[in-house]
């Protein structure tokens, strides 16, 4: 134990230079606007067609917040349900723990290759590099997925890990490394080459591996969500089926699905309803896997549950909505956030699992942000992500200690602001600096100003304060 | 050490309890629509499914021409279809004793029925019960035919979950097999059903 969270990756720069790399490359920024501008408008359209959607959000949001207040009781009530009906439940501390679960009941059963359904759970602990290194070949077979698995790329979006890619780029990825070469780059042939080159996998694969989109405490479904039909493959074709789920994804009873069935094919996918949702509730005997393995996957959820501000990140149901609205995302792409938990969502989650804030990566996550607000408005459990946001930068400039430039410039404007002379005399020499701009805008100062205007205009300080323009006129 | 149970357990009880918190049940549980049956035809066209609405009567043979439009000569069907839809000049393999895997992959079809429809998303449940068979049945095959009976379908999501047994496994389907992978372009077919065509007796 004891080990890093790989929920971040090693390796990458902190935010602010991630995301100039990323600036610099016009064909990403043009792939996700189109990709982000599409979906924004269909989610805009299916939205309005339901009158209570306000209301379901508000249910949602509750629910969640229910299964936060007595997440020990329904893990129980949980795990009971799924043994009764013949599934194995596992607890799994961290990321390491749980993989070692996964490789040892894969080798149980003797298998060198699993085929997997996408799954955020377990890309976030790297379970596919952990049983490459046991000798075991993890094959995606979501689309999206696989297009990243192929081109030995990382996932740049929550719900289409190859956002960043185009259909170009798409066709020669998968021409590379296909037996069969696609017949075009039109989207519906590539969608057949994906199906040509995984159809023998899904028909003579023995285990498979799943996330879980909702698991229902009194009664032990499982719920996976998808589109392509792959995620029925690999839930109902193999022997053994061992779902990675984190221990907040649980909502007590059968009747909450009722609100996430609405809420989240309008949020992500931006449908009335995605094309399969399977649900299962151990093993069936005669129809489906006959071994069914739970693993429930804690790894920073409890530490994020003790943040009495940063616990609401946990009612995510990660639906990706937040990311196509965000200026941010639109423009860096998910990449640049160093994590399989990009966008608004990600730069809250991500340091809050990661758990370490003295991590300069983790630390610049909250700073990806404008503030503007539009996740909230979107989120369908309505998370306040710009609260958590400004409440993680409090904890990143606690971490960082009372001795940095930031915090000395802080306690001297602190000294300023107390007293009205110190003030004004403040304000005259402030004045002073339109003599640098051009244009009503200074676009260069020099260190430590130099910090701001690196990555925006500030605007000239006026010749006249308002106080001193009111004694002057009114006095 | 303790175990990693027992461990978890311990960081969520020491973690702070949130206040709890009762759950505002004022959405729309039920929603009432002129035409249940007409809006769910619209709906599972909209994702380019085949959509018929027929007459019980007529239900044989409406089965026997879309069958013979697609040219499908061997379908598989559960054992317990209704007699009257396994009609003449196809050759039917019903899954008992059950099919292997390999035959599955290369029929022509599969005929099933369903458990309940959901007309306000265009969506279809089947929950291998009566005359829907294994999930497999539904999913291996390339060409999907399904019978919707109209007391089967209701209006919202709400509704549908309520007459469902939660511990079945379900499978809910609405349209047929797609994805929005490539550019957020949703287009059709992928690893389930390439076509998928309903039936819908009134």
């Amino acid at each position: 134990m004891g080990a890093r969270n790989p929920v971040t990756w090693l390796g990458t720069p902190a935010f602010p230079k991630a995301a100039h790399e990323a600036l610099a490359d016009p064909q990403l920024r043009r792939n996700l606007r189109k990709a982000t501008t599409t979906i924004r408008t269909k989610r805009a359209g299916v939205v309005a067609e339901l009158d209570d959607w306000e209301r379901l959000r508000a249910a949602g949001e509750a629910i969640k917040d229910d299964v936060l207040a007595n997440l020990d009781h329904y893990l129980l009530r949980l795990e009971e349900s799924v043994i009764a009906r013949g599934g194995v439940v596992h607890w799994a501390r961290d990321a390491e723990e749980a993989n070692r679960i996964v490789l040892d009941l894969v080798r149980e059963q003797g298998a060198d290759e699993v085929v997997k359904v996408k799954s955020m759970a377990t890309a976030e602990i790297g379970l596919n590099e952990a049983l490459e290194a046991g000798g075991v070949r993890a094959v995606e077979t979501d689309l999206a997925e696989l297009i990243v698995q192929l081109g030995n790329d990382r996932p740049s979006h929550i719900l289409v890990p190859a956002i960043h890619r185009n259909r170009a780029e798409i066709r020669d990825i998968f021409g590379g490394r296909m037996a069969e070469q696609p017949a075009s780059d039109e989207p519906r042939d590539l969608a057949e080459a994906a199906r040509r080159h995984l159809r023998r996998k899904f028909l003579s694969t023995k285990v498979a591996i799943s996330g879980a989109n909702f698991a229902v405490a009194g009664t032990g479904s499982v719920v996976v969500v998808e589109s392509e039909g792959n995620g029925r493959m690999c839930l109902t074709l193999p022997e053994t089926l061992i779902t990675v789920m984190g221990i907040e994804k649980l909502v007590p009873t059968w009747q909450d699905l009722e609100v996430f069935l609405q809420l989240l094919p309008r949020s992500s996918t931006a449908e009335r309803m995605n094309p399969y949702t399977s649900i299962w509730s151990g093993v069936t005997p005669g129809d489906g896997p006959a071994n069914f393995h739970l693993v429930l996957l804690d790894n920073g959820r409890t530490a994020t549950l003790a943040d009495e501000v940063g616990r609401q990140a946990l009612r995510c149901i990660r639906c990706s909505a937040c990311l196509n609205v965000c200026p941010v995302y639109e423009r860096t792409g998910g990449q640049a956030y160093g994590s399989v938990y990009p966008g608004p969502i990600g730069a809250i989650l991500a340091p809050q699992l990661a758990g370490d804030l003295h991590d300069e990566q983790a630390a610049s996550l909250p700073y990806a942000s404008s503030l503007c607000g539009a996740c909230y408005e979107v989120c369908p459990v309505r998370i306040n992500i710009p609260e958590v946001l400004t409440h993680l930068r409090a904890e990143v400039v606690e971490a960082k200690g009372r001795r940095t430039p930031e915090a000395l410039a802080m306690a001297a404007a602190a000294w300023v602001f107390a007293d009205p002379k110190r003030y004004e005399r403040a304000q005259k020499a402030g004045a002073l600096t339109r003599y640098l701009a051009r244009d009503g805008r200074i676009s260069r100062l020099p260190w430590p100003g130099s910090k701001w205007t690196d990555a925006r205009d500030f605007p000239a300080v006026p010749k006249e304060s308002f106080r001193a323009w009111w004694r002057r006129n009114r006095g | 050490m303790a175990s990693a149970r027992e461990e978890i357990l311990a960081r969520i009880r020491g973690a702070g309890r949130p206040s709890p918190v009762a759950v505002p049940r004022d959405y729309e549980r039920a929603r009432t629509v002129p035409d249940p049956v007409g809006l769910l035809a619209e709906r599972v066209a909209d994702y380019q499914a085949v959509v018929h609405t027929v007459g019980e009567k007529a239900l044989p043979g409406r089965i026997a021409g879309c069958l013979a439009e697609r040219g499908a000569s061997t379908m598989v069907v559960p054992a317990d279809v209704p007699p009257s839809w396994r009609v003449e000049g196809v050759r039917w393999r019903p899954d008992d004793p059950p099919l292997q895997l390999s035959e599955l992959d290369i029929v022509d079809g599969v005929l099933t029925g369903c458990a309940v429809a959901i007309a306000e998303t265009g969506t279809i449940v089947l929950d291998a019960a009566r005359a829907q068979g294994r999930r497999m049945l539904s999913l291996v095959p390339d060409y999907h035919l399904c019978v919707v009976r109209a007391d089967q379908v209701v209006v919202s999501v709400p509704e549908a979950l309520a007459r469902l047994e939660p511990t079945r496994p379900l499978t809910f389907i609405s349209g047929p097999s797609a994805t929005s992978d490539i550019e957020f372009d949703r287009v059709e077919g992928v690893h389930g059903p390439r076509t998928l065509e309903v039936l819908i007796a009134r």
